[in-house]
């Protein structure tokens, strides 16, 4: 501000900007606004206009007003799971996975003997593809072959997997194994920024560790807590390998992105039902995402 | 929006994808620069070294040495070159629609029936009826099989492997079982082995299709191959009682079926049987030799499908077909037809199979001598048919088999007792699906 304002004073004229100004301004501007016209709002709204016909893929794409939105409401028995499936990943992650992050995090920052030890295997979850969660999570959980089953023994041996009413719990632990560690290594960078001084003031100032915590560090964390929310809801909206690593989201692991997959990109070519099933995800992240940012924006200026 | 936020997008990415985006950048960037290098490069890369391209879903090790094998033969014969394209199996068939719109190879491997049909009704084949006039060896059936809806022939079939049930001799005859006939005996036997502290039928439908092996046998006993037809090209309904039945059936037989079927891989069932812990499985012929030891291996035996209505008796057979088509766009389209002339020999067949026996040859030329007690059996079960069927996902449209049937049959596997309101949900979906168009 300070500047240009100087620059305004000594060299006074109509003009603002040079014309290479504009000229590099607009490349600047426009070719990110241009790629994100090609490539975000097109296949967007591309799939929006889908959602209202039918198309195979190969054939004439034909209008089919409400059908399938109608269809996927009414006659589409995976979608309402799925829709559940999914809700109960984000409270999951949400109410679970990231405290429990956070409290790690709190942890190790506070010195527990070896924590660089915790930190980097807490951390390592992370850097696996949840399709290598999966994996993992066959590995141990299979009923015939799996090593919990063999731990374990019996005559009729769990089927932690197969079962549609026990897979998604399994399946969310080892989501929620990798999250944690996400989380943790989030808070842990947000904690080392936090000045010592303020915990320091607040204790001198009668506060317990608790008040110090709760009432001092964690709101002085708010732009770490934006990017937990935000990834937490992305997550668990978004979740798709691990699932489809473990049986091709069917059978008790229905997602919406599953559904999305299954009718778009397989053989079936469904592509107007399914872009209607990624219409839906689309409007429940919008509704999630908006929400929340628009809260915690409002809570800056507030503040 | 549809695919790009999802990390789904990497699963279809690694196909056909791979090698034609890096093409299209080249070009994009080509073109951009206005390179001249770049063309002569990228020309070369196009047309390849005057070779005909071929398309292949098969990425397993056992037959993807021997189709290398039959394509070495036709190399050296012609003296022409082909270049084959391997892609995993299941992403081949994920991607099939966008390859064969795309720049698909002049010859690809896919499956006969309505999965066929379907492709040549789009207009993404060519028709080979010229080829199909001098083939020799190949049964009416066949042909049939490899004919569109419009009369005209697309498909060159190359083998076939036959359903059945599956046991192991050694158990059979320790036990004193006897092979069942009917549907009553087959129960029965179920029963006793049950008692025997064997589990009467191995069983896994993790990947959604092995159990449909065991819906039709029960469809085309029941109610016969005309029927099972009319059901798959949505001609007939699912709420009908005729499917009750068959749903009902199954329900009988489910206390004798391996428990948590939806967890477990066909794989993991075969393998129940080679240890001897379980007494029968229905599986095709390729599927459970390769859980097999070796030594094992002469010890698997089958018998067809039991009897259920005297009518249809066992006269229908689950024989899937494999072989190969020629895409619309195909480039170089003598030598295309070429290979496909040598493919429909006899003497392809034999190069093919003496690298992965567990396949039989189409060809009734084909030199049989080398076959194993096993696949001599299934040539006498496939030649004894009256009607052969390829299997569900391939004698219906596939986006319903891949949407509806695997989601329903899984269902009825964790819950067999809800049939109504099954065969409800599944005809509403299908009266949706077969609408579309």
């Amino acid at each position: 501000m300070v500047t240009t304002r100087a620059r305004h004073a000594g060299r006074p004229g109509p003009r603002r900007h040079t014309r290479r100004d504009l000229a590099v301004l607009g490349v600047l501007l426009g070719l990110p606004i241009l790629l994100d016209l090609a490539l975000i709002w097109g296949p967007t709204l591309a799939s929006v206009g889908l959602s209202f016909t039918t198309w195979d893929g190969v054939g004439d794409i034909k209008g089919a007003g409400l059908d399938n939105y109608r269809n996927l409401f009414t006659d589409y028995p995976p979608f309402w799971p799925a829709v559940r499936h999914n809700l109960l990943w984000l409270a999951f992650l949400g109410l679970l996975a990231a405290p429990f992050g956070l409290l790690l995090a709190v942890l190790i920052d506070r010195g527990v003997r070896f924590s660089r030890f915790y930190q980097s295997t807490l951390y390592l979850p992370v850097v696996l593809s949840l399709a290598v969660v999966g994996f993992i999570a066959q590995l141990i959980l299979s009923r015939d072959q799996g090593a919990l089953n063999a731990v374990i023994g019996g005559k009729d041996p769990t089927d932690w997997l197969g079962d549609p009413g026990l897979n998604i719990w399994m399946v969310l632990l080892a989501a929620c194994w990798r999250h944690t560690g996400y989380v943790m290594i989030l808070y842990l960078a947000g904690l080392k920024s936090v000045d010592p001084g303020l915990k320091e003031a607040a204790a001198l100032d009668g506060a317990s560790e608790r008040q110090a915590f709760f009432r001092v560090v964690l709101p002085t964390l708010r732009p770490v807590n934006v990017i937990v929310g935000v990834i937490t809801v992305i997550e668990s909206l978004r979740a798709f390998d691990i699932v489809y690593a473990v049986n091709k989201g069917r059978n008790g692991l229905e997602l919406l992105s599953v559904l999305v997959t299954d009718n778009i990109i397989g053989e079936a070519g469904r592509i107007g039902f399914g872009s209607a099933i990624a219409v839906v995800l689309l409007l429940v992240s919008l509704g999630f995402i908006v929400t929340y940012l628009v809260q915690e924006l409002r809570g800056e200026q507030q503040r | 929006m549809a695919q790009s936020p999802f990390s789904g997008s990497d699963a279809y990415g690694e196909v056909a994808g791979r090698r034609m985006s890096r093409r299209t950048l080249l070009r994009g960037a080509a073109l951009g620069a206005g390179a001249v290098a770049l063309p002569a490069l990228l020309t070369a890369c196009d047309s390849g070294p005057s070779g005909i391209t071929m398309g292949s879903n098969a990425s397993d090790a056992v037959p993807k040495k021997a189709f290398a094998a039959a394509f070495t033969a036709y190399e050296k014969k012609s003296k022409k070159t082909v270049k084959v394209n391997t892609v995993n199996h299941e992403n081949f068939q994920e991607n099939i629609n966008r390859y064969l719109q795309g720049t698909p190879d002049d010859v690809f491997m896919w499956f006969a029936g309505n999965r066929m049909q379907y492709f040549a009704r789009k207009g993404l084949l060519t028709d080979i009826s010229d080829l199909w006039r001098d083939f020799g060896g190949f049964t009416e059936a066949l042909k049939k099989q490899s004919t569109g809806r419009d009369g005209k022939q697309y498909l060159v079939p190359y083998y076939y492997y036959p359903w059945a049930v599956f046991h192991r001799k050694s158990v059979f005859r320790e036990r004193g079982y006897e092979i069942p006939r009917t549907f009553d005996e087959y129960r029965a036997l179920a029963k006793k082995m049950q008692k025997d502290g064997l589990v009467p039928f191995a069983f896994g439908d993790k990947d959604g299709w092995p159990a449909m092996g065991t819906f039709d046998y029960l469809n085309m006993r029941a109610n016969g191959y005309d029927f099972h037809i009319a059901l798959m090209s949505g001609r007939k309904s699912w709420n009908s009682p005729q499917v009750k039945q068959v749903f009902d059936l199954w329900r009988g037989l489910m206390p004798y079926h391996q428990k948590g079927a939806n967890g477990r891989t066909w794989q993991e069932a075969a393998q129940t049987l080679a240890q001897k812990k379980a007494g029968m499985t229905v599986l095709g012929l390729p599927h459970p030799g390769q859980q097999f030891s070796a030594a094992d291996r002469p010890d698997l035996d089958f018998f067809p499908f039991p009897e259920i209505d005297p009518v249809h008796g066992q006269d229908a057979v689950e024989a899937p077909i494999d072989g190969f088509l020629m895409s619309r766009k195909a480039k170089d389209e003598d030598g295309a037809r070429d290979l496909l002339k040598f493919l429909a020999t006899p003497e392809a067949e034999n190069t093919y199979l003496k690298y992965d026996p567990n396949n039989i040859a189409v060809n009734s030329g084909a030199d049989t001598a080398t076959y194993t007690a096993l696949q001599k059996k299934a040539v006498h079960l496939v030649a004894g048919a009256r009607q052969i069927s390829q299997f569900m996902d391939r004698d219906t449209r596939p986006d319903f088999a891949s949407t509806v049937m695997i989601q329903a049959i899984q269902q009825f596997l964790n819950n067999p007792d809800d049939i109504d309101g099954l065969v409800n949900d599944i005809e509403r979906q299908k009266k949706q699906i077969f609408a579309a168009g």
